[in-house]
């Protein structure tokens, strides 16, 4: 376990997700859109342009949207609001590749890392946070599609593993927060920076089930249960994984 | 679920209807009343087609099945032959340091039951429909979903039970 912890340690010195949030701050600031706008006006739940400590408290109510957004969902939000772009052509490309991260990726990684060291506390209080987790949890429960999977399929038992990938148990709090302290994250074996909006989505593709819509309440809903569940965490992301 | 899924190539949207095993599954944590998984089992053992004469094939191609993780996804193509996953959840040959825990070890598995008719067919069975034995069960059924063909399942019976497989050295 130490081995494991020493390599973690080393990998995230001068981390390659540096260079993600690098790209990022430029597309926070780049005018975009028919609106020829940056998103430097958007509000992440701290106020306009507020990005520091903004990822530790999502996902999180939106009086505006009279929904429940996690950073991705907000962004999305933001393009269309501020930029005037349209959802299909924002969402063209939400999720990259080694040879070219996505606009959502990058702006993951800059705004990610303004929230080093600040405690995840996700929205909790509002209705439609409350209904969020509860639907998150539902869903961690649900088995369906051609294998039977549920997330309890994988991560609902202690200690198992996925050929030599461990699975955390993410209904329980002591596994759930190193998660959400590492997510978003530089994946080493793809040289690609993977987000909770990706992992939703290649999870629900591994299951054999049909894709979920980016930013759709569904994802959401277990980005929430997960973050709510690993909640008081000190942030230290965006990391890096396998 | 419903509205916020799509389909996505051969993922479609009938597979996001749950069936009365995944019902009760998800309804009692997976752990269902007993006379309630007795009947249900019953039923999915009905839907299990058992090959007459030998179920054992050839285990070599059963070892690639084994190793294979691809098919039913939408990244996979359609009515393109996919594999069992199987070491995504178990071990099995010796050889292969990669290998899941998510289901026991099958590690010298025909060495240790034998390889007579009633083994086969239970091993058959279990690839072909593990919630027959076990209602709740975690592995998927992987002849019942389309997911691995007749043959197939005979190679895989092979891989655990053939004397001169990895599994069994």
């Amino acid at each position: 376990m130490r081995e494991i912890q020493r390599y973690r340690q080393m990998v995230s010195e001068d981390s390659p997700a540096e260079l993600f949030e690098v790209e990022g701050e430029a597309l926070w600031k780049k005018p975009q859109g028919p609106k020829q706008a940056s998103l430097e006006k958007c509000d992440l739940g701290l106020g306009p342009g507020v990005l520091k400590g903004a990822y530790a408290q999502l996902p999180r109510y939106f009086k505006d949207a009279d929904r429940v957004m996690d950073l991705e969902t907000r962004l999305l939000h933001c393009m269309m609001a501020l930029q005037g772009r349209s959802r299909e052509e924002a969402t063209q490309r939400v999720f990259g590749n080694a040879d070219r991260p996505s606009e959502m990726e990058s702006l993951s990684a800059y705004i990610a890392t303004q929230s080093r060291g600040m405690k995840m506390a996700p929205g909790l209080s509002h209705p439609k946070e409350k209904e969020a987790y509860e639907l998150g949890r539902a869903l961690y429960f649900q088995r369906t599609g051609p294998w039977d999977f549920a997330c309890t399929s994988c991560h609902g038992e202690e200690s198992k593993r996925i050929r030599m990938q461990a699975l955390p148990v993410l209904l329980k709090p002591e596994q759930a927060r190193p998660v959400v302290a590492s997510w978003p994250a530089y994946r080493i074996s793809t040289s690609a920076f993977i987000t909770l909006q990706w992992r939703m989505n290649d999870c629900y593709r591994q299951m054999r089930l049909p894709e979920p819509a980016f930013g759709s309440d569904t994802t959401v809903a277990l980005i929430h249960f997960i973050t709510v569940t690993g909640k008081g965490e000190p942030y230290r992301g965006p990391g890096n994984k396998r | 679920m419903q509205r916020d899924l799509h389909a996505r190539g051969q993922a479609t949207m009938d597979r996001v209807v749950q069936d009365g095993v995944q019902r009760v599954c998800t309804e009692s944590n997976d752990r269902p009343p007993a006379e309630l998984a007795k009947r249900l089992e019953a039923d999915q053992m009905k839907t299990i087609a058992f090959p007459q004469g030998n179920l054992i094939g050839d285990w070599k191609n059963g070892e690639r099945i084994a190793q294979d993780g691809r098919g039913l996804q939408w990244t996979d193509k359609p009515g393109a032959p996919g594999g069992g996953s199987c070491y995504n959840c178990h071990q099995l040959s010796p050889k292969e340091a990669s290998f899941g825990t998510i289901g026991p070890s099958l590690s010298r598995f025909g060495a240790i039951r034998g390889n007579g008719p009633e083994i086969q067919k239970y091993v058959y069975g279990k690839i072909f429909n593990a919630k027959a034995y076990n209602l709740c069960s975690q592995m998927p059924r992987l002849g019942y979903s389309g997911t691995l063909t007749e043959e197939q399942i005979k190679d895989l019976v092979g891989l655990l039970l053939d004397p001169a497989s990895p599994v069994n050295q």
